[in-house]
């Protein structure tokens, strides 16, 4: 059989189970889309490459598979930057695939020729030049093997435009290639990990993104209640353990659970499954769980030792560890230790409003939660809105919270939030914006309006760069600047504009019948939410303190 | 060349253009120091053979971690065994 380069790229896409592909053509990848023209896969024309790059974002981290973005070369791909950088922290599975100049120009400073390779090499699992179009039935294959296994990240597959239109004559499509199955963990290394748990006196399961990523949620709700051990998660695994149960500590760290900051300092057993011990999690390293030894459990050995040296530690599956942890956990109540959480819980209460404005952040963030389904995808930008959702938030189920956790993106939200709702076509999906970040992407509610999904956006309005504001009346002696826009655009009519529904709650007499319709009526739509620019989120570690220094936890008396 | 205890890690790696970027790119944005490469294609030019003088500090295993975790990365060997004197020459050859 006979194929061009391009051609074969889709085939093999198609065989992967690809169904969509999020993009912008460009004249360096025009005989890409010239092949998809014939496929069946479905194409979302974004308004801008870093929208198209984060809807295969909200693709992937919705369903875990892989998930496909094109771009061409040039300024198309130096706008899928940011969305790699962010698949590489997050630890998301996505294959960019972007056009480049023909090979014969290649260092010459073509017309849109950057050195694509070059610049996603740092940002990258691996990366691709490919530089014959006999390469592709290797390297795609691969691509998706690389993406998928182990520890999850981005690839990037860079094509001359020759190498797309080359024709091969070749006899078998390749199989697909496996994922690399993660490996049996030796069993004296799983006992001697039970001994510890089963001999703690004040352990604490320290949760993140590796539970998501090894579907390992039931395992570990088992493991918590056999043996009665407090979970605190991580940005990236929040959803893994139901927040309504006692034995849930929400986050720790920066903006976590006031409480949950003071218990650390009492743990002694510190069970850190599929967690990286990020600077926004532990605080001040030194100083995080200074009584506790460490058992870490991690798929990516370079995470083992990287930060806070482990007194035990494990390269595997969080998934396979718990299962093969699981027969050797006594069941235990631990009074002691469960009563001492309670005592500390009492002492620094977490999120108790006394406030009933309903526009208050946190009131407005658990009236959304009472009109959604358990199961509703929330997505997020970046800023306090973000944290407040980590925070308020209760969530059930893992893949319910997406949101950009180790990069911060803003403008993360919308988009990831039209990827998700392409393969969850029968949930709502919640964005949940500040007027800062939304403006970030806003191009995309031209791509919500083609599609017209299930999403509804509800931007907490302040007037500021919230977070901005923040930091600069906290650690900056109020000088602030640049945190407070000039002007703010009418969303509202933006939205409507766009062709799409919305609302706004500024002045309403019933914000809830609002609120509520736009959360069930079907189809897309945008709330403006006002809420009081000067409210903060609580608590705070300051740069450089312990959790426990943290500022807004104190002690209530 | 400062005194500074160093110590070589002996690569085995896939022998194509980017595979230097690769190693030297993680190099720069880990913020490990690298001291001297050596490099040459072994067998039938497929693989390439690596000698990075590195220094000896309490980053090397995260170094090390690191580099397998490269995709055209073969084999990483830490080889204390090694003296320094060819770079050493090469030192000299430079100057
Ligand atoms: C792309 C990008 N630029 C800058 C920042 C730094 N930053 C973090 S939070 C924030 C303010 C976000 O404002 P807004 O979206 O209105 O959210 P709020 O904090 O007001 O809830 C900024 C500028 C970032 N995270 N991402």
């Amino acid at each position: 059989m006979k194929y061009t380069g391009a051609e074969i790229i889709i085939k093999l896409l198609e065989r992967e189970g690809i169904d969509i592909v999020s993009g912008i053509p460009g004249g360096a990848n025009l005989p890409l889309y010239n092949a998809l023209y014939k496929s069946k896969i479905q194409h979302i024309l974004a308004r801008h490459e870093q929208g198209a790059g984060f809807i295969a974002h909200g693709i992937a981290r919705a369903t875990g598979k892989t998930a496909v973005c094109f771009a061409t070369s040039g300024p198309g791909a130096t706008n899928l930057l940011t969305v790699i950088a962010d698949a590489k922290l997050d630890s998301i599975p996505i294959i960019a695939i972007t056009g480049q100049v023909p090979s014969s120009f290649i260092g010459t400073d073509a017309f849109q020729e950057v050195d694509t390779y070059g610049m996603t090499l740092p940002i990258t699992k691996h990366n691709f030049l490919v530089r014959d179009a006999r390469e592709l039935l290797y390297i795609i294959p691969e691509a998706f093997k690389i993406a998928a296994s182990g520890r999850p990240g981005p690839v990037v597959i860079d094509v001359p435009k020759d190498v797309q239109c080359q024709a091969i004559e070749f006899d078998q499509w390749p199989d697909r290639q496996k994922e690399e199955d993660p490996e049996e963990i030796n069993l004296s290394g799983i006992k001697h990990i039970a001994g510890m748990i089963n001999e703690s006196k004040r352990p604490l399961l320290y949760i993140g993104g590796g539970i998501v990523n090894s579907k390992a949620h039931k395992l570990l709700y088992k493991l918590a209640k056999r043996n009665s051990i407090p979970v605190t998660s991580t940005l990236m695994g929040l959803g893994c353990f139901p927040s309504g149960d006692s034995l849930s500590l929400g986050m720790p760290g920066m903006h976590g659970a006031c409480y949950t900051n003071f218990i650390l300092n009492d743990v002694d057993l510190l069970l850190a499954f599929g967690v990286r011990f990020d600077d926004r999690a532990t605080g001040n390293v030194k100083k995080f769980c200074p009584q506790a030894k460490i058992v870490h459990i991690d798929i990516d050995r370079s995470e083992i030792d990287k930060i806070k040296k482990s007194n035990f530690s494990v390269t595997g599956d969080i998934g396979l560890a718990l299962k093969q942890i699981m027969p050797f956990i006594n069941s235990d109540r631990r009074g002691d230790w469960i009563r001492k959480i309670e005592k500390i819980k009492e002492e620094h209460p977490f999120l108790r409003e006394k406030n009933s404005d309903f526009l208050h952040p946190i009131n407005l963030i658990r009236t959304i939660s009472n009109l959604v389904k358990p199961d509703t995808i929330i997505t997020t930008d970046v800023g306090q809105h973000q944290m407040w959702v980590a925070q308020a938030y209760p969530f059930q189920y893992p893949r319910t919270l997406l949101t950009s956790g180790g990069l911060g993106t803003m403008g993360f939200g919308l988009p990831a939030a039209i990827g998700a709702a392409l393969v969850n076509p029968d949930k709502r999906i919640v964005c949940i914006s500040g007027d800062g970040s939304f403006l970030m992407n806003i191009q995309e509610l031209a791509t919500l309006a083609d599609l017209n999904l299930n999403i509804t956006t509800i931007i907490m309005n302040n007037g500021h760069l919230g977070l901005i504001r923040q930091q600069q009346e906290l650690f900056y002696e109020k000088n602030y600047i640049a945190a407070k826009f000039i002007s703010n655009p009418d969303f509202a009519a933006i939205a409507r504009n766009f062709g799409i529904r919305s609302y706004d709650l500024e002045g309403m007499e019933n914000p809830m019948a609002v609120l509520s319709e736009s959360l069930t009526k079907p189809g897309s739509c945008v709330v403006n939410a006002p809420i009081h620019y000067a409210e903060n989120v609580c608590p705070i570690v300051p740069p450089g303190a312990a959790n426990y220094e943290m500022i807004g936890g104190e002690k209530n008396d | 060349m400062t005194k500074i205890a160093s110590t070589i890690i002996e690569l085995t790696v896939q022998n194509h253009p980017g595979v230097m970027s690769h190693i030297t790119g993680l190099f720069s944005r880990r913020a490990f120091n690298l001291e001297g490469i050596l490099c040459g294609c072994i067998g039938k030019g497929t693989q390439s053979r690596m000698f990075l003088l590195v220094e000896n500090n309490g980053r090397i295993q995260q170094i090390i971690k690191q580099l397998e975790k490269l995709y055209d990365v073969i084999d990483v060997t830490l080889r204390e065994d090694y003296d320094h004197t060819l770079f050493k020459r090469l030192h000299e050859f430079i100057k």
